[in-house]
């Protein structure tokens, strides 16, 4: 098992909210990230799952505060906060944000929207950044010679992986995606997805995907980590997470995704998230839960160890809850 | 509520153009361009019955969505025929569309915005009726709950007078579909219903849309999402670059696909097992834009089992020698 | 506001108002709140609506405000300010603060009418224009354009001295000159209102044009149009008090242009009878800034092109862990 090349620890993320309040928007965030590996990070919207990558770039707003810390090949680059996160951003850890491929500075080339993060971080200018950029398209797929092009010029599909190649311009050993391929249609979601798992490979890109979307993680991803409420309620495997969930809504999400062939009952989850903003007293699905025992209500659950790396947050992996509710 | 001894079909299209001009400015007007158009839907006919559900399944460029809008003759077709209830609709004027507004009805993707912020819930249900005159001061009140109470939000008296933005997506889009329910529609055109709202309440609409259907209502949804389709819909049609390229039961189609197109959208759909290793197959490319159809077969530039004939022909949709069922349909000539 | 919804349903809707985390769009109140909300809380838009308040409470009580009457002679020409006549008197013996509170009369009349003028013209070319686009647009839009090319003033000028001088006509110009600022703003406004899925939705159900302008499409607008008609009294308030200076206004009524207007014709600088020029041109620049600073504060929370929040610098904060953070 290598060492991981990120790794959050804890990590908490606070909104300030009118009138004193706070949301308290990730709860105690915490997994690791192997080079090479695809890390997937799922949940339903409010969940949590993009401030959670969002706060691993320190790319928060004066509104939040943030506790915890983010481990970049040893070191808490969350330290000082922006101090110490800022040099790391785009050099070794950078983000497709979701809808990357509508950021695009409309008068400007794509290759100069490429060439922009070299320069800046002062890694290369001139002939040498545009030598770079034609690689950078070239490993993204897109011809050389586009990179004179400006942004409308290229379809949706183009703009995404335009976006993946200023991302990867600094040559960052960690890849953040944030749904990149949410507004693509199915074919082209096949390739972008085809193009990152292969950059993970050529590279050695160690890359967290982040979206709602199950069944893209189940085929992208090596491991996984489902969000709600703000916490990750379960973590391992893809393939323990569908055959062998250790935590209800784990089980009722995939339950609740139609597959092309599977004909049983697509069933929905009634109710919705709790408020973020007051305190959660007992499990946070207990309300929406279908196997709701004793403890549910009162006794927030731990991440439980259930063995080869998977964890699950739920009372129902706890032998000594059951014994004491029967 | 049967659909048993229907005379006819409740929707029936046949032969529909729409195409959209694009502007070309003055410059390209005085310079003599030709005037260049969007074939957004060249020549595709489709039934549907009362009590059915028909998918309209495609990526994005292929035409669903203007179908959509053509039939609820929110644009105006540039051919073909649309048959609602049996009588001729294509080139009614917006005079006469308006009593026709009661019996079809439309529900967009955007739950977000599909409401107006400054409208409450019963205002919002009940402006169809207000519109066409139905019902009296009394008993509107009455119609917005049942309304209500058939897209499933009960106790009613708990919507009635909340703004959309304390409502979660999910109850928005049942409050737009209670908006639809209240005139008593035949038919709902359902345009990416789900698509923006969270997993685990997308089951909950799809659910309410099945009951509908099974209640006599006719649907016709707009996906790109086979799975959906898949699951909830009777018969699907696959459309490619404004024309139908496959249409059959909803099961054969996705068990049994014909046309190459189809196969390769089916095979690239994420499965939800990690353990199904099946291999995508990945079209190069992208959709073409429509202003410039391939000739021949559309699909022929990126066909994986292109022909020299292909360029050539341009396939009509025809039972496959080995189909399983007379309505399954593929426009290829390999089939 | 609203009840607490029940927690738990035994029906399968999504019944539970998902508060916290759920990313909910901005509540789209009501425009009296939205107005009144802006008014209590920046201090801008506070110090102007104050501000306006009080010229507005001035004018309306000034006879029984007014220490003297404003047309009776109480004493010599220019005579100097003192206890009894604190901002002393005019070119005609008249009581200078008595003037001004007659004053503000005029201008607030003006103000309001020629803003209620503009607002009215160039709300509906806006909305025209902005809903049915095609040749209405194209034909407003240039008819704008024509509006906007004459300079204003000289055109004031010329229509002032061949129509006559009163106040129906001050009014009438002054807001059919400006009135294509808010006829811009209004028609992109109504532009992309009309694209809203829920227009849509309603013009799908079968509703006329009349309704979704009225029902659908206005009141989304009407914040943006106090905003702008607020702003433009600022406008209408110097365009009065220029034309008044320039000798065009209405010579019956007293206006602060007038008093400035006689001041400067009498040779109130010459003999340094300050008080007689320097206050009503200051009542004028108060009365203008109130309305600048309530109009912009408006304006800038009402406008959704105007928010640039998100370009501020990012800069979280961090907190240390005390403890274990479930024993909060």
């Amino acid at each position: 098992m290598k060492a991981p090349v990120l790794e959050a620890r804890d990590l908490h993320v606070w909104f300030d909210l009118p009138d004193d309040r706070e949301l308290h928007a990730v709860q105690g965030v915490s997994f690791g990230l192997a080079p090479g590996e695809r890390f997937g990070l799922v949940g339903e919207s409010g969940c949590g799952k993009t401030t959670t990558i969002l706060g691993l770039m320190g790319l928060l707003p004066p509104t939040a505060s943030v506790a915890g810390q983010v481990v970049l090949e040893g070191d808490n680059i969350m330290a000082r906060g922006e101090s110490s996160v800022a040099p790391h951003r785009w050099k070794d850890i950078a983000m497709i944000f979701q809808g990357a491929m509508n950021a695009f500075n409309p008068v400007k080339t794509i290759g100069d929207q490429i060439a922009e993060p070299m320069e800046v971080h002062g890694i290369s200018e001139g002939d040498a950044a545009r030598q770079r950029v034609g690689e950078l398209l070239e490993m993204v797929g897109i011809s050389r010679d586009r990179a004179d092009r400006y942004p409308h010029e290229f379809s949706g599909g183009m703009r995404q992986r335009a976006a993946i190649a200023m991302a990867l311009a600094c040559e960052p050993k960690v890849l953040l995606a944030d749904e990149p391929t949410t507004a693509l249609d199915v074919m082209v979601q096949a390739q972008i997805l085809q193009l990152l798992v292969s950059l993970t490979h050529d590279l050695g890109l160690a890359m967290v995907l982040v979206t709602h979307d199950l069944p893209l993680i189940a085929q992208v991803c090596n491991r996984a980590a489902v969000m709600y409420a703000g916490e990750i309620v379960e973590q391992g495997e893809t393939e323990t997470l569908y055959h062998d969930p250790g935590h209800p809504y784990t089980r009722l999400l995939f339950a609740a995704t139609p597959d092309l062939y599977d004909e049983s009952n697509v069933t929905s989850i009634p109710g919705g998230p709790p408020r973020l903003d007051r305190e959660i007293i007992g499990c946070p699905f207990a309300p929406r839960c279908d196997r709701t025992f004793e403890p549910c209500p009162t006794v927030r659950p731990e991440l439980r160890d259930l063995g080869a790396g998977h964890t699950a947050a739920c009372h129902l992996n706890d032998p000594v809850m059951r014994a004491a509710a029967s | 509520m049967s659909t048993n001894g229907q005379v006819h079909p409740l929707l029936e299209v046949s032969d529909l153009v729409t195409r959209y001009p694009i502007p070309r400015g003055i410059l390209g007007t005085v310079a003599g361009r030709p005037q260049q158009q969007v074939h957004a839907v060249e020549g595709i006919s489709f039934s549907l019955n009362q009590g059915e559900m028909l998918a309209l399944v495609g990526e994005s460029g292929c035409g669903k969505t203007t179908t959509a809008q053509s039939v609820m003759r929110l644009v105006q077709p540039d051919s073909g025929s649309i048959r609602f209830e049996g009588s001729d609709i294509s080139t009614l004027g917006f005079r006469e569309l308006r009593p026709l507004r009661k019996r079809m009805q439309i529900i967009y993707q955007d739950p977000y915005e599909s409401l107006d912020p400054r409208f409450r819930v019963r205002q919002t249900i009940e402006e169809p009726l207000v519109i066409h005159g139905v019902g009296t001061r009394s008993d509107r009140p009455h119609r917005v709950k049942e309304a209500l109470v058939r897209a499933g939000l009960t106790p009613p008296e708990l919507y009635i007078d909340r703004y959309p933005h304390e409502l979660s997506g999910g109850q928005r889009q049942r409050v737009a579909i209670a908006a639809s329910l209240v005139l008593d529609p035949k038919l709902l055109v359902a345009d990416e219903p789900v698509s923006m709202l969270d997993v685990s309440v997308r089951a909950g609409i799809l659910g309410l849309l099945d009951a509908l259907r099974k209640d006599g209502m006719g649907i016709l949804m707009i996906t790109h999402d086979l799975s959906t389709a898949a699951h909830f819909a009777d018969r699907i049609a696959v459309m490619y670059l404004g024309r139908i390229v496959e249409e059959g039961p909803a099961r054969d189609v996705v068990r049994n696909p014909q046309h190459p197109y189809t196969k390769a959208l089916i095979s690239v759909v994420p499965k939800r097992d990690p353990r199904d290793s099946s291999e995508p197959q990945i079209l190069k490319g992208e959709t073409p834009n429509p202003v410039h159809i391939p000739s021949g077969c559309r699909f022929h530039p990126r066909c994986p089992l292109v022909t020299p004939e292909c360029p050539r022909i341009d396939p009509e949709l025809r039972t496959p020698k080995d189909g399983t069922t007379p309505d399954h349909r593929a426009a290829c000539i390999l089939v | 506001m609203s009840a607490e919804l029940p927690a738990a349903v035994s029906q399968p809707a999504d019944l539970v108002r998902a508060g916290g985390g759920y990313d909910a769009p901005p509540p789209a109140r009501r425009t009296r709140l939205r107005v009144w909300k802006v008014i209590r809380e920046q201090p801008m838009a506070t110090f102007g609506a104050v501000v306006l308040l009080l010229v507005i409470l001035v004018a309306i009580f000034a006879p029984a405000l007014a220490p003297y009457d404003p047309r009776e002679k109480v004493g010599d020409v220019y005579q100097p300010p003192d206890s009894s006549h604190w901002l002393g008197l005019d070119d005609g013996g008249v009581d200078m603060v008595s003037l001004l509170m007659y004053g503000a009369r005029v201008s607030l009349i003006v103000g309001f009418a020629a803003a209620a003028v503009a607002m009215l013209v160039g709300g509906a070319v806006g909305v025209l224009s902005g809903y049915f686009g095609g040749k209405t647009d194209t034909v407003l839009m240039r008819i704008t354009d024509y509006f906007l090319v004459i300079p204003d003033v000289p055109l004031m000028i010329v229509v002032a001295a061949i129509w006559g001088k009163s106040l129906k006509n001050i009014i009438l110009i002054i807001g059919l000159i400006y009135w294509t600022s808010t006829a811009r703003l209004i028609r992109s406004q109504v532009k992309s209102i009309r694209e809203r899925v829920y227009v849509k939705r309603a013009r799908a159900l079968g509703a006329g044009n009349s309704r979704l302008i009225f029902k659908h499409v206005m009141p989304q607008v009407a914040p943006l149009l106090i905003a702008n008609t607020v702003l433009m009294m600022a406008i209408a308030i110097f365009a009065e008090t220029a034309l008044a200076f320039l000798g065009l206004g209405d010579p019956q009524k007293i206006s602060w242009g007038l008093l400035i207007e006689n001041a400067f014709a009498r040779q109130a600088i010459s003999l340094d009878a300050w008080w007689a020029i320097v206050p009503p041109g200051v009542c004028v620049a108060v009365l203008i800034l109130a309305c600048t600073m309530l109009g912009t504060a408006l304006e800038d929370s009402l406008n959704p092109r105007l928010r640039v929040g998100h370009l501020s610098v990012k800069r979280f904060r961090l907190r240390p862990l005390v403890g274990r953070m479930d024993a909060e």
